[in-house]
């Protein structure tokens, strides 16, 4: 099963739903022949996909629309918050490439301020799968699901067997209680070793896969919270808006406060490179994520 | 055209220019462009879209955008004069208990979606006419956009899309009102030649009188106006059509007056002499 299956089979049992492309066509390349008059490839014009979206939307179709997050995201903003938003229209917008995962692309391609801008727009709902699998056991409830929603595209392979999906809410892995690692999308395989690594320590973790910044499980962060000494949030974002932001808007709504540690990207872009590489020079690899915890936790390593 | 029915749509058109007038006060509105725009509204409802009371939620029906959102009073006013909307609702123009304003709004009856961001519902109608295409569906789509707005470039990328696909159900009339909001087209960022540009990207334009319903009448009766090919109109028209006092004026974009210059417009629009206007002139918004 991938991602052109599901959708393939989404099409195939129900005509709503139409794929639409700015010419990003690699996680779908054999599509087009088979669905014929739901592919829809409006050329490089993003702004113009999403409006045409809406439009279709108004028509009762569901459009998937699928480009690169840079673009998708920021060229096409306000057509997405003004069209998509106002009018709460069902559309999925898939960004391909987000964060690291743009690796040696560069500056322009860094989708690092994604989940802040689109969890921003009211309707919007959000959606950072940690791997291939977590996206595919949740892409149905997304797409079938009547409000906006935003995807960062990630196939990346799974290291772990993920639960089933529950919009809102977040899958737990362990019990820990000296610290509890916050995470969402790609950067998840890092933390599910780091664990690993502060475990054979005998640090006990508690590794959270957020899976829907918005809707944010919040029963589950709070509980982490009380019982965790440790708070890391940890995403391939700026600090700004994403992860470590919407914590603290979550401790602030329930007047808490808590001793956190955020990974995220400080007010710059990354430098290019691999993707290992831009992990490694970032300071996000399992190993380096598991010796600042260490540090923080005063404990020798 | 029969004298009869052209008789009907002048007497419209007038009856709309004085909802417009009368929307023109208490807050005020985008007076200029409203006027310019009235007659295209007034004859693209009451002859050319297959759009009533009974069939606007139909999916076999026409669909009307207003990208240019500035000039909703003159939808407004139509949608009184077709029985869509209860003339009493315009004095809640402004009013937080409707949805009456600067822009248009999907919970009134009859507009299909939002506007006031300019360069956004060409591609919002095209999205529309795409899946009238694809369900087999005659559907005729059309989109009024304001001549300023085409300094927009999602104009221009929707466009060439729209000729990729050939989207001949799809008509796009501009108001060639030849202002921008504060400057005249041609002084700011010119458009000229305007059809040659739309041609140049695919379309088939003609150019009209946006006044004259006869004239008007000659030009759509022939859409689409090639197989194939999105339809444009260029439709000339006048800045404040009605009211000679605003005519062509930069400053009276954007109006706020008085009750006592209101009652003065609506005697000047049946023809009396010009309104002195003394209330305060707003170019920039």
């Amino acid at each position: 099963m991938t991602y052109a299956d599901i959708v393939l089979d989404l099409i195939k049992k129900d005509d709503r739903y139409i794929i639409m492309t700015s010419e990003n066509r690699a996680a779908f390349r054999n599509l087009p022949p088979l669905i014929k008059n739901n592919f829809i490839d409006t050329g490089i014009t993003e702004q113009t996909m999403i409006g045409m979206a809406a439009g279709l939307a108004l028509r009762g179709r569901t459009p998937i629309v699928h480009a690169l997050a840079t673009f998708l995201t920021m060229r096409a903003f306000e057509f997405i918050r003004t069209d998509v938003g106002i009018a709460n229209l069902p559309v999925k917008i898939v960004g391909a490439v987000p964060g690291f995962l743009s690796d040696g692309n560069g500056p322009t391609h860094q989708a690092i301020e994604d989940v802040s801008i689109m969890r921003g727009i009211p309707p919007m709902n959000v959606f950072c799968p940690a791997d291939e699998e977590d996206m595919l056991k949740g892409l149905k409830s997304v797409f079938t699901h009547s409000a906006p929603f935003y995807i960062r595209y990630n196939p990346t392979k799974a290291l772990v067997e993920h639960s089933k999906f529950e919009l809102g809410k977040a899958e737990v892995f362990g019990k820990g209680t000296d610290v509890a690692i916050l995470v969402y999308g790609f950067l998840f395989r890092e933390a599910f070793k780091a664990k690993e690594i502060l475990e054979s320590k005998g640090v006990s973790v508690r590794l959270i896969n957020i899976r829907t910044p918005k809707p944010i499980d919040e029963e589950t962060v709070l509980k982490a919270v009380d019982e965790c000494k440790l708070i890391v949030t940890l995403e391939d974002h700026f600090i700004t808006g994403g992860l470590y932001t919407i914590l603290a808007e979550v401790l602030l709504r329930n007047r808490k406060t808590a001793n956190v540690l955020p990974f995220a990207l400080m007010n710059k872009w990354f430098k290019p490179a691999l993707l290992n590489d831009v992990l490694e020079y970032e300071g996000f690899t399992a190993g380096q994520i598991a010796n600042k915890i260490f540090n923080k936790l005063k404990i020798e390593h | 055209m029969k004298k009869q029915k052209l008789h009907e749509l002048k007497q419209t058109s007038l009856r709309v220019r004085e909802h417009i007038i009368r929307m023109s006060g208490n807050g005020g509105c985008f007076i200029g462009a409203s006027l310019s725009c009235a007659d295209l509204i007034v004859y693209l409802y009451k002859e050319f879209l297959n759009v009533s009371k009974e069939n606007m939620k139909d999916p076999k029906r026409d669909y009307f955008f207003l990208s240019k959102g500035h000039d909703v009073p003159a939808l407004y006013g139509t949608y009184v004069e077709l029985g869509w909307l209860e003339e009493e609702r315009l004095k809640n123009h402004l009013k937080t208990n409707d949805f009456i304003y600067w822009h248009p709004n999907r919970n009134i009856p009859g507009i299909e979606f939002h506007s006031g961001s300019l360069g956004h519902n060409l591609s919002v109608a095209m999205g529309v006419a795409m899946d009238c295409k694809l369900r087999k569906q005659k559907n005729k789509v059309v989109v009024v956009v304001g001549d300023g707005e085409l300094n927009e470039g999602s104009m221009w990328e929707a466009l060439l899309v729209a000729s990729a696909y050939k989207l001949d159900n799809l008509m796009i009339v501009v108001d060639r009102n030849q202002f921008q909001a504060n400057i005249q087209t041609e002084d700011l960022i010119p458009l000229k030649p305007l059809a040659k540009k739309f041609e140049a990207f695919g379309c088939k334009a003609k150019k009209v009188n946006g006044h004259n319903f006869e004239k008007m009448d000659e030009i759509f009766k022939n859409f689409p106006f090639e197989k194939g090919k999105v339809s444009v109109v260029i439709a000339e028209t006048v800045r404040g059509k009605g009211l000679p006092s605003i005519e062509k004026r930069a400053d009276r974009w954007f109006v706020n007056f008085k009750e006592e210059e209101i009652e003065q417009l609506l005697k000047e629009l049946h023809g009396a002499k010009q309104t002195k206007l003394t209330s305060e002139t707003i170019v920039a918004r």
